[in-house]
């Protein structure tokens, strides 16, 4: 029976669990994240309100940052990953995205081509007696 | 030789492919525990995205009442940005001093977030409070309708989160580091950190977009 090989299945990691690391090494990841997330916020502020850049490309870019800003938090502050210890982590964050996806994006699409279809309400109204 | 050995390995090797593999039976209580909790968080965001998409189609129909550009005010919006900012990571300060079992650095990571939380809310009721004087409460319009429910809804949340910050004071302080206790705390350090994550939201769409618009 020696040809059988032993494989010890590893532990997976709690949400917001690190591997172990010392303080210092998690203080460190901590601190990145915080300056990461403070130069994506001042960015958002800086193009919210200059005129800089061209003008049409403002809401992309909060988004983009925005967006980008999540990423930092997941990542630095509660430590998703995407080692083989977090994939039940990963999993269930990605249901949660996509049905907020399905939400947001689903609601602003019907009712922006409902609000573009049908007449103005106080044309409406008169129809209905 | 092989025939009863292999018998008695049958269970952990079912389909004979030469591996065994020691089942480790069900997963720790903080794992359980932390994973109830990550999948209620994310319930919760799917709400909150709810409220985001009612003010995206909302935001415009102000019924002759303010605009988003004529309310925000972007200085008190950076500030409680930086406070909520500033506080998630003093929360990993202090989850980091729970796993270290420190508690001088926890009370003063925990008490430090506290009064984080305190600013962002005083700071976000005083200017709710503005607004309904000013006669632009949430009845006003549609889209303010949307702005109060949407930033309250978050700031209900942080409230909640600053009582659960001051009952596990309480509790490292009477019952120690227990693992009941760290438990909780993981489940709290969870809660703060997503509100932030929301929160991000929140000043990206509703304030500085909807001053565009």
């Amino acid at each position: 029976m020696s040809d059988q090989a032993h494989v010890r299945t590893e532990r997976d990691l709690a949400p917001g669990e690190e591997e172990q690391h010392s303080v210092g090494a998690r203080i460190l990841g901590y601190v990145v994240g915080l300056v990461l997330a403070l130069l994506l916020t001042a960015t958002s502020f800086f193009i919210a309100g200059t005129d800089l850049v061209w003008q049409p490309s403002i809401p992309v870019a909060l988004i983009v940052l925005a967006i980008a800003q999540m990423g930092v938090h997941l990542v630095f502050f509660l430590h998703i990953t995407t080692g083989p210890d977090n994939t039940n982590n990963v999993l269930a964050l990605a249901f949660g995205l996509l049905v907020v996806f399905l939400v947001v994006g689903g609601t602003v699409w019907i009712m922006a081509h409902l609000n573009a279809n049908m007449p103005p309400m106080d044309q409406i109204m008169p129809m209905r007696r | 030789m092989s025939m009863t050995a292999t018998a008695g390995r049958a269970h952990a090797d079912p389909h004979h492919i030469g591996l065994v593999i020691e089942h480790p039976g069900p997963a720790p209580k903080r794992i359980v525990t932390a994973y109830g909790f990550w999948v209620f968080l994310l319930s919760d965001i799917v709400m909150f995205s709810c409220f985001f998409a009612a003010y995206a189609v909302l935001v415009g129909q102000t019924a002759g009442g303010p605009k988003g550009s004529e309310i925000f005010d972007q200085r008190n919006v950076a500030i409680e940005t930086v406070c909520l900012l500033l506080s998630s990571f003093t929360c990993g300060m202090a989850s980091i001093a729970a796993d270290v079992r420190n508690r001088f650095w926890f009370y003063l990571g925990m008490a430090v977030t506290c009064g984080l939380g305190v600013v962002f809310l005083a700071i976000e009721f005083r200017e709710f409070a503005d607004l309904v004087s000013r006669g632009y409460g949430p009845s006003r319009s549609a889209f303010l309708t949307a702005f109060f429910s949407l930033v309250g809804c978050h700031g209900l949340h942080v409230s909640a989160g600053v009582l659960w910050l001051l009952t596990m004071m309480a509790q490292v302080f009477a019952k120690g580091f227990r693992a009941d206790v760290l438990r909780r705390m993981m489940c709290f350090a969870l809660f703060w950190h997503a509100l932030d994550i929301v929160w991000v939201g929140v000043f990206s769409v509703v304030y500085l977009l909807g001053s565009g618009v």
